[in-house]
C-alpha cells in the first residue's frame, strides 16, 4: 500500500490482513439484507445488498472522473506566482 | 438593561480588551468571554427585543427564538474549542480577530433586522481576514485582500439589496422572503457568495487553507454557517436551493480526490458540506430545517476537530501536503486518534454526530420525492468517506512512512480535540440532547435497523473500492500541484486581460495624444448637455437606483484596484 515504498502502518502480513478483515466485514453487511424487513423510500433501494454496490461503484467512478479532472486541471505549484 | 444586551456584543467588547492584558490574564479571559455571551444567552426571553432608535429606523437587535438559539449555541461553543485550541498562541491580533469574529457571527444570528444584520455581516469579513493576514507571509497577505474583496463584496450587495427591498416593500424586517424582485434576490446572492454557491465559492478553498494553524479553526465554524443561518430564516423553501445545495455537495468532491493540501481538502469537504444544509433549507419541511440546522451543529464540530488536528500536524511537521507526509502516527498517537474520530463523524459512522444529522437531510429529500437530489446525496455520503474520511488520516498519519518524527501537538491543542471528539461521539450516541434543541419538534429516529444497515453498507464498500484502488494503484498519485477552479477567473485570466488591454492603451496613447485631447473636449460638451442644470441625467432618481450604481461603482473599483 505505499508504491513500493517502507510500510509505515505496518508489514505486507498487516496490510493483507486489514484487507481481509474489510472484505469479510463488507461479505457480512453484505449478507444482513436477507436478515431484517428494509423500510425503503424508492423502489430501488429493496434490491439485495444495494446500497453496497452503490457505494463500491460510487466511489470508482468518483476517484477515475476526479482523475480524468485532474489531468485537465492540474497545474505546477507555482502557477500563480507570477 | 442587561437582558437588552447581543451576547455578540459581550465578545466584540471582550475582545477590545484583549490587548490591555498580558499572559495568563489575557488567555484567561479570552476563554471567560464565550462562556459569559453563553450565561448571556440562557437568560435571553424568547422574543424580539434589543430595539434600537436610528435615523427614524426601528432596530431590532435581539431576535430570540428556536432557530437563533440553536446556532447562538453552536457559536458559542465553536469559539470557546478554538479558543482553547489557541491557548498557545503568543499573538494579541489572532485573539482579538478570532473573539470578535465570533462575536459578530453571533450578534448577526440575533439580528431581527437586515440594517443590524449587514452591520454585523460586514464586520465578521473585516475582522475575520486578521486571522490570514496574521501568517504574516506574502501569499497569504494576497490571500487576505482575495477575501477581503468577496466578503466585503458581499456584504455591498447584501446593502444595495436591503435598500432596494426597503424601498419597494417599506420593511426591512429580517424574515422570509421571496425571490423574484431584484432587492431580495440580492440579498440572496450575497448571502450565496458567504455560503460558497457553486462559481461563487472560490474564495473558500483559497483562503482558509491559507490562514494560521488556529485561525482556520474560526474561520470554518463561523461565515459559512451564518449564511446557512440567513437561508433559513429568508429562504427556507425556496426550490432554487435544492439545486443549487444538491451541485454544492457534489461539484468539489471530485476536486477532494486530486488535491493535495490536506487543509484545503478539509475546505473543499466544508463545502459539499454545506451543499446539504442547503439541500435542507431548499426542502423547507420542518424534518429539512431540523435537518439542516442540526447538520449545521455537528459539521461544526466534527470539522473545526478535522481542521484541529491538521493544524497540529502543519505546527509540527511544517506541512499539510499528503505528497510530504506519512506515519505520523507514531509521533502523534493523540492527534491521529482525533483525526479518525473527525473522519468517522464526517463519514457518519452509526454512533457518530453525522449519522444522526446529515441523514434527517437525506431522509426529507426522499420524502419529498426528489429522488435526483437524494441519489446526488448517496453518491456524496459514499464520497466523504472515501476522500475526507480515509484519505485526510490515511496520508496523513498512515500510508508510506514519510520519516517526519515531531513531537505530540501542544496540551491546549489536545485538550481542544479532546472536548470536540467526545461531543462528536457524544452527540452521536445521544441524538435525543441534539434533537431537543432544534427549531421544531423531532419525530425522526436515526437508529432503526434498515438505516443502521445499509449506512454499512454503503460506508464498508466504498472502504473496500479505496482498498483495491489504492492496491492495484489506481489510487491518484498525490502530487504537489494547484487545482484550476473558478478563482483562476480573477486570480489569472483577469490580471492578464486588463495588463493587456493596459499595454495597448499606452502604445495608443502615444500615437493619439492630439485626437484623444480634441475627443475629450468633444466629451465634456457631450457631459454638459446631459448632466449640466438641464441634463436628463441630473433629474433626481430614487435611492435604489443609486444603490445599484454606487453597488456597480464599488464593485468595478474593486476589481480595478486589486488587478
Amino acid at each position: 500500500m505505499g508504491g513500493g515504498r517502507k510500510h509505515g502502518v505496518g508489514e505486507a502480513s498487516n496490510i493483507r490482513k486489514v484487507f481481509w478483515t474489510l472484505g469479510l466485514l463488507c461479505a457480512a453487511v453484505f449478507v444482513a439484507d436477507a436478515f431484517y424487513h428494509k423500510h425503503v423510500h424508492f423502489e430501488a433501494e429493496g434490491w439485495f445488498g444495494v446500497y453496497g454496490l452503490f457505494g463500491f461503484v460510487a466511489c470508482v467512478v468518483l476517484v477515475l472522473a476526479a482523475k480524468l479532472l485532474g489531468r485537465i486541471l492540474t497545474r505546477p505549484e507555482d502557477y500563480y506566482d507570477d | 438593561m442587561t437582558d437588552m444586551l447581543s451576547p455578540g456584543l459581550i465578545l466584540i467588547a471582550g475582545a477590545a480588551l484583549l490587548p490591555l492584558l498580558r499572559g495568563v490574564w489575557q488567555r484567561g479571559f479570552m476563554l471567560l468571554l464565550p462562556l459569559l455571551g453563553f450565561w448571556q444567552t440562557l437568560t435571553l426571553d424568547p422574543g424580539a427585543q434589543g430595539a434600537v432608535e436610528m435615523f427614524g429606523v426601528t432596530l431590532t437587535t435581539l431576535r430570540v427564538d428556536p432557530l437563533s438559539l440553536v446556532f447562538a449555541y453552536i457559536f458559542h461553543l465553536a469559539a470557546l474549542l478554538s479558543a482553547i485550541y489557541a491557548l498557545h498562541v503568543r499573538d494579541t491580533v489572532q485573539h482579538v480577530a478570532g473573539m470578535a469574529y465570533a462575536g459578530a457571527a453571533i450578534g448577526a444570528v440575533f439580528a431581527g433586522d437586515l440594517i443590524t444584520l449587514f452591520v454585523y455581516w460586514e464586520l465578521t469579513a473585516i475582522t475575520s481576514v486578521f486571522l490570514i493576514w496574521a501568517r504574516r507571509e506574502e501569499k497569504s497577505y494576497w490571500t487576505g485582500l482575495r477575501y477581503l474583496i468577496v466578503q466585503v463584496g458581499s456584504g455591498v450587495v447584501l446593502l444595495a439589496g436591503i435598500v432596494i427591498h426597503q424601498h419597494q416593500s417599506g420593511s426591512i424586517a429580517f424574515v422570509q422572503l421571496t425571490l423574484g424582485e431584484l432587492g431580495p434576490t440580492l440579498i440572496f446572492l450575497a448571502f450565496g457568495v458567504k455560503c460558497a454557491f457553486p462559481i461563487l465559492h472560490s474564495w473558500l478553498q483559497d483562503s482558509y487553507p491559507e490562514a494560521t494553524v488556529t485561525g482556520t479553526v474560526f474561520l470554518s465554524a463561523f461565515t459559512t454557517k451564518l449564511a446557512v443561518y440567513a437561508l433559513a430564516r429568508s429562504f427556507a423553501g425556496t426550490e432554487m436551493l435544492i439545486w443549487i445545495g444538491a451541485t454544492m455537495a457534489a461539484f468539489p468532491i471530485f476536486y477532494a480526490v486530486i488535491e493535495n493540501d490536506l487543509r484545503r481538502v478539509l475546505a473543499y469537504s466544508l463545502i459539499s458540506q454545506l451543499g446539504y444544509m442547503v439541500v435542507g433549507v431548499g426542502i423547507g419541511t420542518e424534518l429539512a430545517l431540523n435537518g439542516a440546522a442540526a447538520h449545521a451543529f455537528c459539521h461544526i464540530l466534527y470539522k473545526a476537530l478535522l481542521f484541529m488536528s491538521m493544524g497540529a500536524v502543519l505546527l509540527r511537521a511544517g506541512t499539510v501536503k499528503g505528497s510530504e507526509l506519512g506515519g505520523l502516527y507514531k509521533s502523534m498517537p493523540w492527534t491521529a486518534g482525533f483525526c479518525v474520530i473527525g473522519a468517522a463523524s464526517i463519514s457518519a459512522f452509526p454512533l457518530f454526530s453525522g449519522f444522526i444529522s446529515k441523514s434527517m437531510i437525506i431522509t426529507a429529500s426522499a420524502d419529498g420525492g426528489h429522488w435526483v437530489v437524494w441519489g446526488v446525496l448517496m453518491f456524496t455520503s459514499a464520497g466523504a468517506l472515501h476522500y475526507l474520511g480515509i484519505k485526510v488520516p490515511y496520508f496523513a498519519f498512515f500510508a508510506h512512512d514519510s520519516g517526519i518524527r515531531v513531537k505530540e501537538a501542544p496540551v491546549n491543542m489536545l485538550l481542544a480535540m479532546a472536548v470536540t471528539a467526545l461531543l462528536c461521539v457524544g452527540i452521536g450516541v445521544f441524538p435525543g440532547s441534539l434533537y431537543a434543541i432544534l427549531p421544531f419538534p423531532v419525530h425522526y429516529a436515526p437508529y432503526t435497523a434498515t438505516h443502521v444497515i445499509t449506512q454499512l453498507q454503503l460506508l464498508l464498500f466504498s472502504a473496500l473500492a479505496f482498498a483495491v484502488l489504492i492496491r492495484f494503484g489506481i489510487y491518484p498519485v498525490q502530487m504537489k500541484s494547484v487545482t484550476l477552479d473558478s478563482d483562476w477567473v480573477y486570480r489569472r485570466l483577469a490580471p492578464r486581460a486588463v495588463r493587456a488591454v493596459w499595454r495597448r492603451v499606452s502604445a495608443l496613447q502615444g500615437r493619439y495624444g492630439k485626437v484623444a485631447a480634441r475627443g475629450l473636449n468633444h466629451l465634456l460638451v457631450v457631459v454638459f448637455h446631459y448632466h449640466g442644470p438641464d441634463g436628463v441625467l441630473a433629474r433626481t432618481w430614487p435611492i435604489g437606483g443609486a444603490a445599484l450604481w454606487v453597488l456597480i461603482l464599488l464593485g468595478g473599483f474593486l476589481i480595478v484596484y486589486f488587478v
